[in-house]
């Protein structure tokens, strides 16, 4: 449904978006996950036809978004980030106004606007101000016209944001009725969001996707990226080969081998193969080679964590490329 | 064609839902008022011609202030990025707008029929150059939407918006009409360049003729307007 090859963004001598490639299937909903700034909103808009890609392609319902971007706008609906709306019309004006825009005839208007105001429990404001609107009602026009055309493809930029929690509970059993009917991607900063909703999630950071697949996949292969570290005190290169010999260890790091830790400490990392528990093994060997043993502990790698670290590293890089 | 009709419509009723069609209708009824009153005395001849006149002087003024919204709020507001992700074009939006704009001209001046009513209930005007002065006018007019309408796809804000489109309309019409009028002894050369611009060409209308190259000098300039717009918003996407 949404298939996306290699699709860069440069603005100058920033890459928004480098070489990002994913598919996403008919009727699934896929969530695409960062920090701001990562190059989420740039990679919708690209998606959508609103900015031309510096390289790469992408096509949606089959449809190429560079030479037939009119195809690909018509089969899409999709929602801003923020948003935007003529504030100055009603909700059912508006509605009327994007309908005709999509060449949409008065009847089939009117079936349509009743089937999304209904849907989007637009109920008792359709005839109010759009600028009279608080936010999350806006959100649920912008919403409603993202759905008007029945549109194969739904592409939804921050759908939550700003939404008090019954909203965004509303909003979430919403995306995961349409879901059948609709091939869904969504982005978002919120790695609950897409635990609740998604299907799939994409996590981009600078530009780059650094890791794709089922949250169940995520989770199996951030598990065997788990840990142990080892604090002790002995000279670094002895620990790392006595401890590379131990079953079940893959590879065995010095975290602080040059310069000694505090009182000839030293941290190691063991990684071990395919997330054996390696913690009973590496402590017998340490303590029968009598060095002293300060630390033993796991070190989780749960999605989250994975996750808040995605999310500092973009700070901190921002914040040394600011310096 | 129909996404265009669209978007002109939103745009024409959109002037409705704020004081600015008001403001600038009432300002120039006011201001044609006053012109014709100064004409319709017994003994002057029955015509309208310096009341049309001066409407295109008050156009000049007053056209840019319908545009100025036009594209720059889109772009402030954001909602560029809706209107483009519906299924239309450039082309379709830059006409949409310029559209809705000249609707509302016409609707603005639809109530100056009231004097040439007055003019035919008092005296035997000469219909005919009444005739061509209303299309010179709609002529005029367009060309200044089209102006106004590329000047405010230029920024993101409508103040910039307004004074490039009165700086621009001004050196279209009231600047060589000044020069005209003040430099004596000019050089044939320069007075043939003068009398291309829009206010001299506009005065001929108002005479009654219905020259075709004045014509085509009009909807060659509006489209030339047009165009260049489509392309600033094809450029503005690119960055």
């Amino acid at each position: 449904m949404i298939s996306v090859s290699q699709l860069t963004k440069e603005y100058g001598n920033v890459t928004a978006v480098d070489r990002v490639s994913f598919e996403v299937g008919k009727g699934q909903i896929v969530g695409f996950l960062g920090p701001n700034g990562a190059g989420k909103s740039t990679t919708l808009r690209m998606l959508t036809c609103y900015l031309p890609p510096t390289s790469g392609g992408a096509a949606i319902n089959g449809f190429d978004i560079f030479h037939q971007s009119e195809q690909v706008r018509a089969n899409l609906g999709y929602l801003p980030e923020n948003t935007p709306l003529y504030t100055e019309m009603t909700v059912e004006e508006y509605l009327h106004f994007r309908g005709r825009l999509r060449g949409m005839d008065r009847n089939k208007r009117r079936e349509r606007i009743e089937y999304v105001v209904k849907k989007c429990w637009l109920g008792d404001f359709r005839n109010r101000v759009i600028g009279h609107l608080s936010k999350g009602m806006r959100q649920r026009v912008g919403l409603a016209d993202a759905l008007l055309h029945n549109p194969a493809v739904l592409i939804l930029d921050e759908p939550t944001v700003g939404l008090d929690p019954g909203q965004v509970i509303e909003s979430r059993n919403l995306l995961k009725e349409l879901a059948g009917q609709h091939t869904i991607l969504l982005s978002t900063h919120i790695l609950r969001e897409v635990e609740a909703t998604c299907d799939r999630a994409i996590f981009i950071r600078q530009g780059r996707i650094v890791a794709q697949g089922t949250l169940e996949e995520l989770r199996a292969s951030r598990r065997n990226q788990a840990r142990v570290l080892v604090e002790c005190r002995g000279p670094a290169e002895q620990v790392k080969n006595t401890l590379s010999h131990v079953s079940g260890v893959s590879k065995v790091e010095v975290l602080n081998g040059d310069h000694r830790g505090s009182e000839g400490y030293i941290v190691a990392a063991v990684r071990s193969q395919e997330s054996r528990d390696v913690r009973e093994e590496v402590a017998r060997t340490i303590i029968q080679n009598g060095w002293p043993l300060r630390e033993i502990r796991l070190e989780s790698a749960s999605l989250e964590e994975f996750f808040v670290e995605l999310m500092a590293s973009q700070a901190m890089s921002r914040a040394g490329g600011a310096a | 064609m129909n996404r265009s009709m669209a978007i002109a419509r939103r745009e024409f009723d959109s002037y409705f839902r704020s004081p600015i069609a008001y403001v600038v209708i009432t300002a120039f009824l006011i201001a044609s008022g006053f012109a014709f009153y100064q004409d319709f005395v017994p003994g002057e001849p029955a015509t309208m011609r310096n009341t049309l006149n001066w409407m295109v002087w008050f156009l000049v003024f007053l056209t840019p202030i319908l545009s100025m919204g036009l594209l720059a709020q889109e772009w402030s507001s954001g909602t560029i990025e809706t209107l483009m992700t519906a299924p239309v074009n450039d082309l379709d939006v830059v006409l949409g707008k310029f559209f809705g704009n000249f609707a509302l001209l016409v609707v603005m001046l639809i109530p100056t029929l009231l004097y040439v009513a007055l003019l035919a209930i008092y005296a035997r005007p000469d219909l005919g150059p009444i005739f061509s002065g209303y299309v010179g006018i709609l002529l005029t007019g367009a060309l200044f939407i089209a102006i106004g309408v590329f000047c405010s796809s230029l920024t993101r804000s409508q103040m910039v918006a307004v004074v490039l489109a009165v700086l621009i309309l001004c050196l279209a019409t009231v600047v060589p009409y000044l020069i005209r009028v003040e430099v004596a002894n000019m050089r044939p050369f320069f007075l043939r360049m003068l009398d291309q611009t829009v206010y001299r060409r506009y005065s001929d209308f108002s005479k009654g003729v219905l020259d075709l190259g004045n014509i085509v000098f009009f909807l060659l300039s509006t489209a030339v307007f047009l165009f260049l717009t489509v392309k600033v918003l094809e450029s503005r996407r690119w960055k």
